[in-house]
């Protein structure tokens, strides 16, 4: 088991340094530079500039001195936001991301798998048809359409909850964004876990737990759940890494302080260590979520084995 | 069983009822079309393409075309302006060429004015009517009590905006239909660049297999883990923000289910007899792979660009909302949602039709694909 993550661990390194290399000199392909202004700065300054940042160096050996540097720790200085290092923008950022981010997965989670699994039970009903048009409604509607109309309703016409920002960071400013972001995973969590549900509940095992008269709440939740969980599980990692990474159109619809506007603003802006610093993160955490996944397989479906 | 033995002359074939055998692909058609959501959705898109693609040459107004007088109208089945201001905007002209406005009516697109004066009066005064925005083409058609009465006729411009305008006052309903151009072609275009290099890529890699097999599928790995969102931002931002290099941009990096699913598919296919048949005849691999592997993958295919298609338009209008997408006054479905969140309090229909288009799109296509799983899902028959 530990063989098995250190090993996962360390054939991830190489897949973060090609990660790492393809984006840093896709970037600098680019036309354009961070310090590009409308207005363009006097060549002296400029010269500066690129001094200071080392920018002026030849970009193989810009390239080395970054490598050298992340494998330290230091992601270096953000262009845009001045006197930030990516490092303490993306610390800054990272927890509302997270909290954020982690509440929207147990709402998709939980009411994706409660949905999925009530239609699967009343297969081919009005309830299942009434779900499964939720589900596709969730995941046909862009989650920037989603933001403004709650907002609409529930901020500016109803009055019941704030319209945007972190506040105290209490369930009430965490609700909508918390939905619009939840919206179209729970979706997805719900036509997984209707279609494995319902080729669980036809498997063999399942016939014989009934057939032993066991309640029929304890064959769904704890026989056929089991191994009806499988692809939710695999659909979990990206999910996860996905949503803990921050939303862009989510955290500027509520202006959230989260990191997912990083990446955007970044690029548009040309400050190449700021998303680099954000590719590292995600890469980060969708190996990890990965990992974390696969371990878990092992403990639902027993035949798999980490050896 | 004694009968068909008694009677040798007889065809046995002529006793049974007639049945013809049915391919799979005339079977799946059968499937296709008794699932009634697909064939709703089937419809419901092929209104939408219609919609999109043929409404333009029924539509007066051009998408960029801007009319200044009416910015943010609502929408309204009454053509503008209505006959009261245009009453107003009469009796305003009326007062100017020192008339009286006796009668007045607007029929469609013409008008017709009685006016009266206590001295006769010139039939230069329309002119003063034609200055107005309104009215053109006035001409005298009667004049009673030696000229101290005129009937005046002539053409009133008003314009039809059953979607209303935007705040620039352009015509909703033509830019709702040029954003459903450049949505459904991007969504098609791209994933048929996709669908392109993800079918070549992923036979090429199954059927090879061993050591290349390993290279290509690990490259693709390494590209799931690359944040795509990242590359399509950086490689917009690069490439700049024209139509044909969105699609491109998008297709590039939308392949990767498409290649896995397609080398999945060839190595099941490649140990079969009749890829072995063509090995013995000595075909080359790109032969085999080109004659032999990619027609059969072809059914798991189209369920996935059915799938893609969706995404593709989802992946277009996230880019349109952070200001990637096409540069006005060109505009896709993405561009015009984002364009009403913004002003969702002031003027909602801004945001509800082209929302109904696209939701109403993504919908069918989806009812479409998994009318097409079904369909084509060889355990389920």
């Amino acid at each position: 088991m530990l063989a098995f993550v250190l090993r996962r661990l360390a054939s991830a390194i190489p897949t973060l340094f090609i990660v790492v290399t393809i984006s840093f000199f896709l970037m600098r392909f680019a036309p354009g530079g961070p310090f590009n202004l409308e207005r363009p700065l006097p060549p002296a300054t400029m010269e500066n500039i690129m001094r200071t940042y080392q920018l002026d160096q030849p970009l193989w050996r810009q390239y080395v001195t970054y490598i050298s540097n992340a494998v330290q720790g230091d992601f270096g200085p953000s262009y845009i936001y001045k006197d930030n290092s990516v490092a303490e923008l993306i610390g800054k950022g990272l927890p509302y991301s997270i909290e954020l981010g982690f509440y929207a997965l147990l709402l998709a989670l939980v009411g994706g798998v409660a949905l999925g699994t009530a239609a699967a039970l009343r297969q081919n009903s009005t309830l299942d048809f009434a779900i499964m048009s939720l589900a596709t409604v969730g995941t046909t509607v862009p989650n920037f359409v989603v933001g403004p109309v709650l907002t609409l309703v529930f901020a500016i016409l109803l009055s019941l909850l704030p319209a945007g920002g972190w506040g105290d960071g209490s369930l009430s400013y965490l609700l909508l964004p918390m939905i619009a972001l939840a919206l179209p995973q729970l979706a997805v969590f719900a036509r997984l876990t209707r279609g494995s549900m319902i080729e669980a509940l036809h498997a063999d095992h399942i016939r014989t737990a009934r057939a032993y008269g066991l309640p029929a709440r304890i064959v769904v939740i704890t026989h056929a759940m089991r191994g009806a969980m499988l692809p939710v599980v695999s659909y979990l990692a990206p999910c996860a890494a996905a949503l803990m990474t921050g939303s862009a159109v989510v955290e500027t619809i509520f202006t959230i302080p989260g990191v997912g506007r990083y990446f955007v603003l970044g690029a548009l802006n040309r400050d190449y260590t700021l998303v680099m610093g954000t590719v590292v993160l995600i890469a980060i955490f969708v190996i990890v979520f990965n990992l974390l996944v696969d371990l878990l397989y092992g403990l639902l479906d027993p035949r798999v084995r980490h050896d | 069983m004694t009968d068909i033995v008694n009677n040798p002359g007889t065809d046995p074939a002529a006793a049974l009822p007639e049945t013809r055998s049915r391919s799979l692909f005339q079977l799946a058609a059968l499937r296709f079309r008794r699932n009634k959501a697909a064939m709703a959705g089937c419809v419901v898109m092929l209104l939408i393409a219609l919609f999109s693609f043929l409404g333009p040459l029924f539509v007066p107004h051009r998408y960029d075309q801007v009319y200044s007088s009416y910015v943010t109208v609502p929408p309204s089945l009454q053509p503008r302006p209505d006959e009261a201001s245009l009453e107003d905007a009469m009796r305003g002209v009326a007062t100017r060429a020192r008339v009286n406005l006796d009668e007045f009516n607007v029929e469609g697109q013409t008008f017709k004015a009685t006016i009266s004066a206590a001295e006769p009066i010139d039939a230069r005064a329309t002119r003063y009517f034609d200055r107005a925005n309104e009215f053109d083409d006035t001409k005298v058609v009667a004049t009673e009590n030696d000229g101290r009465l005129l009937k005046v006729e002539g053409s009133v411009s008003r314009e039809y905006f059953f979607f209303g305008t935007d705040p620039n006052g352009r015509d909703m309903l033509a830019r709702v239909m040029l954003g459903g151009q450049i949505s459904i072609a991007v969504g098609l275009l791209a994933s048929l660049v996709s669908l392109g290099i993800g079918v070549v890529y992923g036979a090429t890699s199954g059927y090879l297999g061993g050591r290349v097999d390993n290279v290509m599928m690990r490259f693709v790995e390494i590209l799931y883990s690359l944040p795509f969102v990242f590359l399509v931002v950086v490689l917009v931002v690069f490439f700049g923000r024209s139509f044909i290099l969105i699609f491109l941009v998008i297709g590039a990096v939308e392949w990767l289910d498409m290649a896995r699913i397609v080398r999945g598919q060839t190595l099941a296919l490649k140990r079969r007899e009749f890829v072995g048949a063509a090995q013995a005849l000595g075909l080359t691999d790109w032969q085999i792979i080109r004659r032999h592997i990619i027609p059969n993958t072809i059914g798991p295919v189209i369920v996935f660009v059915t799938v893609l298609v969706p995404k593709v338009i989802l992946l277009e209008s996230f880019l349109s909302f952070l200001g990637l997408g096409v540069q006005a006054p060109l505009t896709s479905w993405g561009a015009l949602i984002s364009e009403g969140a913004n002003n969702i309090q002031s003027a909602p229909w801004l945001l509800i039709f082209p929302s109904i288009f696209f939701v109403a799109t993504l919908f069918s296509l989806n009812f479409i694909g998994d009318g097409l799983r079904d369909a084509l899902d060889p355990k389920d028959r």
